[in-house]
């Protein structure tokens, strides 16, 4: 009998939902069977599943288009924490923000950061995030010391470098293909002020991002820029240079947590809203309004890391139609022409909004398998779906991208073909050796279908 | 602050621990399952209470209630605040067959709260101070044939109150009633998840508040006290016409 928590009566069949991904494309629907406690077998059997977070991966890599989706977020308990080291403990449905708000108090923050605080903590593992320190810090699951497997053949696993470390590896960026992860165990990283010293600063063009960038890599934990995707000629990939580095603080005072967002985008806004030239005069203000040289200035590590956290739902910016993000990667020295090509090609275009990103990754290496940073210089961009006008656009971009030997992020993706995942991830063999028997997704389909 | 829940892994209650955890208050968590509330005292420690209990029992049994009240006395010594917080959401076409699931829906949401609550209304009466706080629902407030069975017993239950809030309004101690709309927990996993779907914290904050100051009828979120106001004043023969 039913009394404290209740178990959905067998006589109810869940609604087939319509779970979507972030960029809401594509829309489809799987069974929904969410996993409520973490000492409780998750609901195999159904078909093929996958762990679903809070949905943020862009594409389709959080998607199971005909199978289960198993909605992980009442896996949200705190395990263990010790307040000497800052290793934490807690369930994989813990989200980014959950511990922020933890930890940030008690003088400890998240060793890496993607670009928003709204992931769970099983995301940032099967992502294998990144943030604005991967140059310093490497991947998230670098910060990972163990993690706890639920796969379908078997007992609970208890993975590391040390104990299942080929399984370890696998899971840390392995889409959530590996099985369910219960929990984690993560090494957080001190701080004593909740502020962060910024400076920024107006480049012209993307060698002037390049020498910025290699200068501030030495002296910041943090560096990212903004670039203008519709600048040509010779502002081709001017922007404004982000670095920055947590603030010494004094007092408990200074470790001020951030404020939970309260206004969302309570609709789809017209496919037309966001077009070349609302998104030109967008670029050319946030440009100009940065004027030349550097700028400092002390901000709440909020806005400094999750500026798009403050509209909540803000992907509906892009209408009905949904949107794709694109990212990649291209090695070093190549990747210089590599990405003033990309640039170009998307200038010309039109079609890119106002939300893109260039960052360079460094040297460190990522204990996952599949994992998707590598040194070289990173580029991500929110695309309009536009239809075949975009999908022409992708064609070209990923031509250079393979050109320079460089990648695309899965977690981003919702359209690369799958003979290019396979050149960017030639190790995606020996990974399908580790996938749990019972998950899949529509990603994990798409790329290996012809194979 | 002292507290004692009732219900404690369901998912209102763990929000409204989690806020007491936060500043440091002592909990004492009453369930049905050892390992869920194993995993529920834990997460709560690590929050930041200053200690937390745990006791199992059976939520039907007058004679397990009773046990589990005193050990809670023995280890919080003063209660300032019951929280009852556990139901069950049934399943409205499969009642109209099975008088089984009526009662069980009806033992659940309704004899086993009235139960708790009286036990309770005692101890804290004897103390002379507390608040007697309990989730009810906006479906108390109108019967609809979609979820009448479930209204009927949070309905029921808001009578109880009345009457209570009554008996004990000489004491001063607090007889609160929580109408939660629809909340983003377990309970309504399977129900999609419109506008009006409330986050669990939201619902928390609110009665977090309701333990020491404001009304003792608490709409969660407040604009229910609208969207119900409105449905209440609708004549019957227009809403029995209702696809509501």
């Amino acid at each position: 009998m039913a009394i404290a928590t209740v178990t959905l009566p067998v006589e109810r069949k869940p609604n087939g939902a319509a779970l979507a991904s972030w960029g809401r494309y594509p829309r489809q629907t799987a069974q929904v069977r969410p996993w409520f406690w973490s000492d409780e077998t998750p609901p195999w059997g159904e078909g093929r599943s996958l762990a679903y977070g809070l949905g943020r991966s862009y594409g389709d890599s959080c998607l199971n288009e005909g199978g289960v989706l198993v909605p992980t977020r009442s896996l949200n308990h705190f395990i263990a924490f010790d307040p000497a080291s800052g290793e934490l403990t807690c369930e994989a449905g813990v989200t980014l923000d959950e511990i922020l708000q933890f930890a940030v108090p008690r003088g400890w923050f998240l060793p890496t950061m993607p670009g928003t605080k709204f992931v769970t903590l099983g995301g940032a593992i099967a992502n294998d995030i990144h943030g604005k320190n991967h140059h310093r810090a490497g991947t998230f699951g670098r910060h990972v010391q163990w993690l706890e497997l639920v796969r379908s053949d078997g007992p609970r696993l208890r993975c590391s470098e040390k104990s299942e470390p080929e399984l370890f590896r696998a899971t840390i960026g392995g889409l959530g293909l590996t099985g369910f992860i219960a929990q984690a165990t993560i090494q957080l990283r001190p701080i004593t002020s909740a502020a962060m010293d910024v400076v920024s600063t107006r480049f012209a063009n993307l060698e002037e991002f390049f020498e910025l960038s290699a200068a501030a890599d030495k002296d910041f934990e943090y560096t990212v820029a903004w670039v203008d995707s519709l600048a040509r000629g010779k502002k081709l990939g001017r922007g404004i240079f982000m670095a920055g580095n947590h603030a010494v603080g004094q007092s408990p005072e200074d470790l001020r947590v951030h404020r939970v967002p309260r206004a969302r985008l309570p609709f789809n806004l017209p496919g037309f809203v966001l077009n070349p030239w609302s998104v030109g005069l967008f670029n050319q203000c946030y440009f100009h309004k940065q004027r030349p040289g550097a700028r400092r200035a002390r901000v709440h590590y909020d806005p400094f890391f999750f500026p798009l956290d403050a509209l909540r739902d803000w992907n509906r910016l892009y209408g009905r139609r949904g949107f794709f993000q694109y990212q990649s990667v291209v090695p070093l020295p190549d990747g210089r022409a590599a990405t003033a090509a990309m640039l170009a090609r998307i200038s010309r275009s039109g079609q890119a909004s106002f939300l893109a990103v260039l960052k360079l990754f460094g040297s460190p290496a990522s204990p996952g398998m599949m994992s998707f940073p590598r040194p070289g210089v990173t580029l991500a961009l929110d695309f309009p779906n536009r239809g075949e006008e975009t999908e022409r656009l992708f064609a070209d971009l990923d031509a250079i991208v393979r050109e320079a030997g460089g990648s695309l992020y899965p977690a981003k993706d919702a359209r690369m073909r799958g003979e290019d995942f396979r050149r960017f991830y030639p190790q995606w063999e020996a990974f399908a050796h580790f996938l749990d028997p019972y998950c899949s997704s529509s990603f994990w389909r798409r790329v290996t279908a012809s194979a | 602050m002292n507290i004692l829940i009732f219900g404690a892994t369901s998912g209102i209650a763990q929000a409204v621990a989690r806020l007491a955890a936060a500043r440091g208050d002592r909990l004492c968590l009453v369930g049905r399952t050892s390992e869920k509330l194993a995993i529920v005292a834990r997460d709560l420690e690590v929050r930041g209470a200053s200690s937390v209990h745990a006791l199992k029992a059976d939520f039907l049994s007058q004679a397990s209630v009773e046990q589990a009240l005193g050990m809670a006395v023995e280890f919080l010594g003063k209660l300032d605040v019951v929280l009852i917080a556990h139901g069950m959401l049934p399943d409205q076409a499969a009642c109209e067959n099975r008088p089984d699931l009526v009662q069980e829906c009806l033992r659940i949401n309704f004899l086993s709260p009235v139960m708790i609550a009286d036990a309770a209304a005692k101890v804290l009466s004897e103390q002379g101070q507390g608040a007697l706080v309990v989730i009810g629902s906006v479906a108390g407030d109108r019967g609809r044939k979609s979820l009448y069975y479930y209204s009927a017993a949070k309905g029921g239950l808001e009578r109880y109150m009345q009457g209570l809030r009554g008996r004990l309004q000489p004491t001063g101690i607090r007889v609160v009633l929580i109408k939660p709309g629809m909340v983003d927990t377990p309970m309504t996993a399977h129900l999609r998840k419109g506008l009006l779907m409330a986050q669990p914290e939201t619902v928390a904050r609110r009665i977090v508040r309701s333990f020491t100051q404001g009304p003792e009828i608490v709409y969660a979120p407040g604009i229910w006290r609208f969207i119900m106001g409105v449905i209440k004043i609708i004549p019957e023969r227009i809403f029995a016409k209702l696809p509501l």
